[in-house]
């Protein structure tokens, strides 16, 4: 039996409310007109610079993320719900990270088994004993969204890293914009252009304790080769703050410092966009060319805030991600407003064999993988693949975890046939400072090929500009 | 500023200028080519242009004999030879990819536009290029970029250093060329008056743009005393050493001002331009020109050394 | 007893560098087995940094050198009053639960012959005291104190293999298979007073294994015992480099030479 999918245009052979003003549109424009706005598109975003280079795969380093013109629509009521839930679990996250870090009480409690804590690769042993400002670890966090239904949203992961795309959301916005402000102004669309601005006050809320004047903010960057280069710089931009290599700072004293023309100027908070074991060679992995050396030392004595926090990683794990719903109710007393997807625990021998005995219908994935890579899904894969896969999982069960396929969405897609539905996921930034907020949009990923399932831009996917309707 | 991206700003320009540069060479070579008689055959002036821009080793690694189209493709195109053409664009541009948020979209669009222009040629068939085509869109992209530079840039300290990076590569590059001219072009002394001198003369002129201008100035027929006097020390000549170091000491001074401190380059500069200010013709031909010109070419490096401590490193306090 | 030390070390640069950063775990805490009377780490020319204890406890210190530099001194003197403890570390307040000290690092990853080690000495084990002895014991039986043997990289597989080394292999391999059994260890850098009979390094390192209902207890598998008053304990972490009592980077392209002298001496009182 074919699953059915959840089309967010056209229910019953209605279109749904949010979407009407987009039937019209469509109707109004003809395939030329169609075909010749995709290539104006095109030549604005490469225009502008916004190329990604994939991980690992070579070919063209300026090659563009598909974007798709058909927007995604939510109403203000979808929109609320879904803000609520976004802002409780960055809440949760914080709380989470400041007491594992802190006294352990989730882990005393027994709520979480301290092995998946304390032996989390992610687990920063260095950070230990440290509140950070305002007893935030994760500032920027990505939470990654599917929907299954009118009301059914199931949160895919957490990215309480440095999630990115955030440079998508806007610059598709700014484009759809510029090409089509009739439908701005039909449809009173929420703006996301907020975001550098909320962005750059939250990372000065949380500046250290020893920054007496107006706190100096960086993006720092593991440098121009980069794939996410294009967002480090044009949010740099945006928020008017330098972008920085480690070759750019040093530690001197109690504080870092970065070499300016004028000489050394002091910096206060660095948005880091680079992993924590290439931040300070002192600390972390002592080969590394990215970071600052005695970074973390002025970190912990309260000289300089980075963002986000070294450690943060141990609450986006994969492994940890099914106790979210857990840490809410622990920490917030709250019942989980978004809903987390049914998880198997590979490493759990029970798990494991129910994985093995179902993986044609299954969501394989590594703990620690991203990017969609070495993940199996599993109705969408050949007899050969899924034994192939099984092997991998036998090998080393704790790398892996297992969800049920879920029937992402749909919404209308420009393709080469015409209008045609392709499924999408939903990535919104939250950002976590003095306050918690939220840009009333995110970036909208979706799969170009028919019937895929695997949005991710290194497998094909594309994006679209995400539409939050007032009220 | 982050020191950094003054760094870049100021390799753009130098990247730039120096395509210009090469542009300019390719052209002489061309120009002097089409004379038919040099006494040591049709090569001699190709070999020449390889030794003066530095390059005659890796090009003869690659290539062996110098035979004008694979000299144009290594001047041109060739990215194992990183003064080529194509290479300086695409450092150029790389620069300004790593700073594009100091830079306005016209100064983008220009580099950009040049970059992706660029790839093109590449893919078309070089009997479809002609030399002449490929020194006049070189010419035009950089032209295009210091006018969106001037036209668009904020004066602020990245535009000095943008200009820091012109007007120091200029007074090294023409600096350079005089001295290729003197030293390594003409056959031998034998020649120095001859035709050929004056034709190699000329040629120079017309390669540095400055053919109509210098004869503005200073009619008659063309010696090299005039011509020394033209791209060394008259302060109306464009790319003169004489209008460099001046352009190059205003935006130093610029710098000083604004950052309220002054510097050893601001120093070395002034002290550089005093002297071209006090040097007549004559002086220059009484020390020898090609050890005046390798005396003044040291002397930028040393502007430049010097620019790079003081802003470009980020070690000055 | 008081125990008073002198260490100097001097990092010496063939081409001035840019300059220099440290940190240092140079200052011992005070706990139940010892008691700072006196201590000083001074660093020629440096620039302190904040200061800080870390989540394991233990007092953490930059320095940072503006260059040009060739020549970096860092001096490290003090008393400090020891008493035997039986290497039960009592007193000391750290945050860091001890299922942290489980995970692997490169120069404590357990290989078979790690593990088989672990698993035959803590067989029949009395209790998860008896455990731990037991294991010390084992890794002082499997390989003998042979300075030079070794170099500061060396893994402990590798020194298993070799039956040989110092105290830096004795206290990586005795983590290693503790590790391997599930039981928490980490490395200890700290000073020795020297006995005469054993030809030995100052500068020290050992081991602690967590013991439940104790706490951390050292064990110096090198000098078979437990840390008595002979000993200073100056930092903990997972393996040598991450309790290493200095660490620094120099920025420039200069090549490093170093020169450690260390002085232990028991004071009367």
């Amino acid at each position: 039996m074919a699953p059915t999918y959840f089309n967010e245009m056209y229910q019953n052979g209605q279109v749904r409310p949010p979407y009407r003003h987009l039937e019209d549109w469509t109707a109004a424009m003809p395939a030329e007109l169609r075909s010749l706005k995709q290539a104006e598109a095109e030549a604005l975003f490469r225009r502008i610079g916004i190329t990604f280079a994939v991980y690992g795969e070579g070919g063209d380093p300026d090659r563009l993320i598909p974007f798709d013109m058909f927007p995604r629509v939510f109403t203000a009521s979808e929109w609320a719900r879904l803000e609520r839930g976004i802002k409780q679990r960055a809440r949760a996250l914080n709380a989470f990270l400041v007491d594992v870090y802190g006294r352990g009480e989730i882990v005393r409690a027994g709520r979480i088994p301290a092995r998946l804590v304390y032996q989390n690769e992610a687990y920063e042993r260095a950070v230990a004993g440290i509140v950070p400002p305002r007893g935030v670890y994760s500032h920027i966090v990505g939470i990654d969204l599917v929907r299954t239904g009118p009301d059914d949203f199931f949160v895919l992961e957490d990215n309480c890293r440095t999630p990115s795309g955030v440079s998508y959301m806007l610059e598709n916005r700014e484009i759809m914009m510029r090409m089509f402000p009739a439908l701005f102004r039909e449809s009173r669309i929420q703006p996301v252009d907020r975001y550098p601005e909320i962005l750059r006050r939250t990372l000065a809320s949380v500046a250290p304790t020893k920054c007496d004047s107006d706190p100096t903010v960086v993006i720092l960057t593991p440098g121009h080769f980069n794939s996410a280069y294009y967002e480090h710089s044009f949010l740099a931009d945006l928020m008017g703050v330098d972008l920085v290599e480690g070759q750019d700072l040093f530690v001197e004293g109690e504080f870092v410092w970065m070499r300016t023309t004028e000489g050394p100027k002091k910096v206060d908070v660095i948005y880091r966009r680079i992993d924590d074991a290439f931040i300070d060679p002192l600390c972390f992995r002592p080969d590394s060319m990215l970071g600052v050396p005695g970074l973390m030392d002025v970190y912990r004595s309260g000289g300089v805030s980075i963002c986000s926090a070294p450690g943060a990683g141990v609450a986006d794990d994969k492994a940890v991600y099914t106790f979210v719903p857990e840490m809410i109710r622990f920490y917030l007393g709250e019942t989980p407003i978004l809903q987390n997807v049914p998880t198997w625990q590979c490493s759990k021998p029970d798990e494991l064999t129910y994985v093995l005995e179902n993986l044609s219908e299954l969501v394989v994935k590594e703990v620690h993988g991203s990017g969609g890579y070495g993940m199996l899904v599993g109705p969408k894969s050949t007899k050969e693949q899924i034994a192939a896969f099984a092997e991998r999982v036998k090998a080393d069960p704790g790398n892996y975890i297992a969800q049920p396929t879920l029937a992402l969405s749909t919404v209308p897609t420009f393709v080469d046939q015409g209008i045609a539905p392709r499924h999408v996921d939903l990535r919104p930034y939250c950002l976590v400072g003095e306050r918690v907020e939220l840009v009333p949009g995110g970036l909208t990923r979706v799969a170009l090929k028919d019937g895929s399932l695997v949005v991710n831009s290194s497998q094909g996917g594309g994006v679209k500009d995400t539409w939050v309707l007032a009220e | 500023m982050l020191s950094r991206t003054a760094d870049n700003l100021y390799w753009i320009t130098r990247y730039m200028e120096r395509a210009e540069t090469m542009a300019r060479l390719l052209d002489v070579g061309a120009r002097m080519s089409l004379l038919p008689s040099t006494g040591e055959g049709y090569h001699s002036e190709w070999e020449s242009l390889l030794q003066a821009s530095g390059t005659a080793e890796g090009f003869a690694r690659k290539y062996g004999d110098p035979v004008q189209r694979n000299i144009e493709s290594y001047f041109f195109f060739d990215r194992d030879n990183p003064s080529s053409i194509a290479s300086c664009i695409g450092r150029a541009r790389e620069n300004a990819r790593i700073v594009r948020g100091a830079l306005t979209t016209q100064v983008w669009d220009a580099l950009n536009g040049a970059f992706q222009e660029m790839r093109a040629l590449e893919r078309r068939p070089r009997s479809e290029l002609d030399l002449s085509v490929l020194t006049d869109w070189t010419m035009r992209h950089s032209a295009q970029l210091r006018g969106a530079i001037d036209g668009t840039q904020l004066r602020k300290d990245g535009w000095d250093f943008l200009n820091l990076g012109y007007f120091l590569e200029r007074a090294d590059n023409t600096a350079r060329l005089l001295d290729v001219k003197y030293y390594v072009l003409l056959p031998g002394v034998e020649f120095v008056g001859s035709g050929l001198d004056n034709y190699q003369w000329t040629t120079l002129l017309r390669a540095m743009s400055a053919h109509r201008a210098f004869h503005w100035a200073y009619g008659g027929e063309v010696t090299a005393r005039k011509i020394a006097d033209f791209l060394i020390l008259n302060a109306a000549s464009p790319r003169s050493l004489r209008t460099s170091i001046e352009a190059t000491t205003v935006h130093l001074d610029r710098l000083a001002r604004g950052y309220g401190r002054t510097t050893a380059a601001q120093s070395k500069a002034r002290a550089v331009l005093a002297e071209l200010a006090e040097t007549r013709v004559s002086d220059i031909f009484d020390e020898g020109l090609h050890e005046f010109l390798t005396r003044f070419i040291r002397e930028v490096a040393t502007l430049g050394a010097l620019v790079h401590d003081v802003y470009l490193s980020g070690d000055q306090r | 007893m008081i125990l008073s030390v002198l260490h100097v070390t001097t990092y010496r640069y063939d081409t001035p560098v840019r300059g220099v950063v440290q940190s240092h775990r140079l200052t011992p805490s005070s706990f139940e087995g010892q008691k700072v009377l006196r201590w000083s780490v001074e660093v020629e020319g440096g620039l302190p940094g904040g200061g800080y204890r870390d989540g394991a406890g233990d007092w953490v210190q930059s320095h940072s050198v503006r260059g040009p530099v060739s020549e970096i001194t860092v001096r490290v003197s003090g008393d400090v009053e020891t008493r035997d403890m039986a290497g039960v570390l009592r007193g000391h307040r750290e945050h860091v639960p001890p299922e942290a000290y489980l995970r692997e690092t490169v120069a404590t990853a357990a290989d078979v012959a790690l593990r088989d080690l672990g698993q035959a000495a803590v067989t029949g084990a009395r209790d998860p005291l008896d455990a731990a002895h037991r294991l010390a014991a084992a890794v002082s039986e499997a390989v003998a104190y042979v300075p030079g043997a070794t170099h500061a990289h060396t893994t402990a597989a590798e020194a298993l293999a070799r039956a040989e080394g110092v105290c830096q292999d004795h206290a990586h391999i005795l983590i290693a298979a503790a590790r391997s059994q599930a039981i928490p260890a980490r490395y200890v850098s700290g000073y020795l007073l020297a006995a005469d009979a054993i030809p030995h390094e100052a500068a020290h390192a050992w081991a602690e294994l967590w013991v439940p209902g104790l706490g951390w207890v050292g064990f110096d598998p090198a000098n078979r015992c437990c840390p008595d008053e002979r000993f200073i304990r100056l930092g903990s972490g997972d393996d040598a480099r991450d309790a290493a009592p200095i660490k620094g980077i120099a920025r420039g392209p200069g090549s490093e030479s170093l020169d450690v002298t260390v002085a232990i001496q028991s004071v009367q009182q």
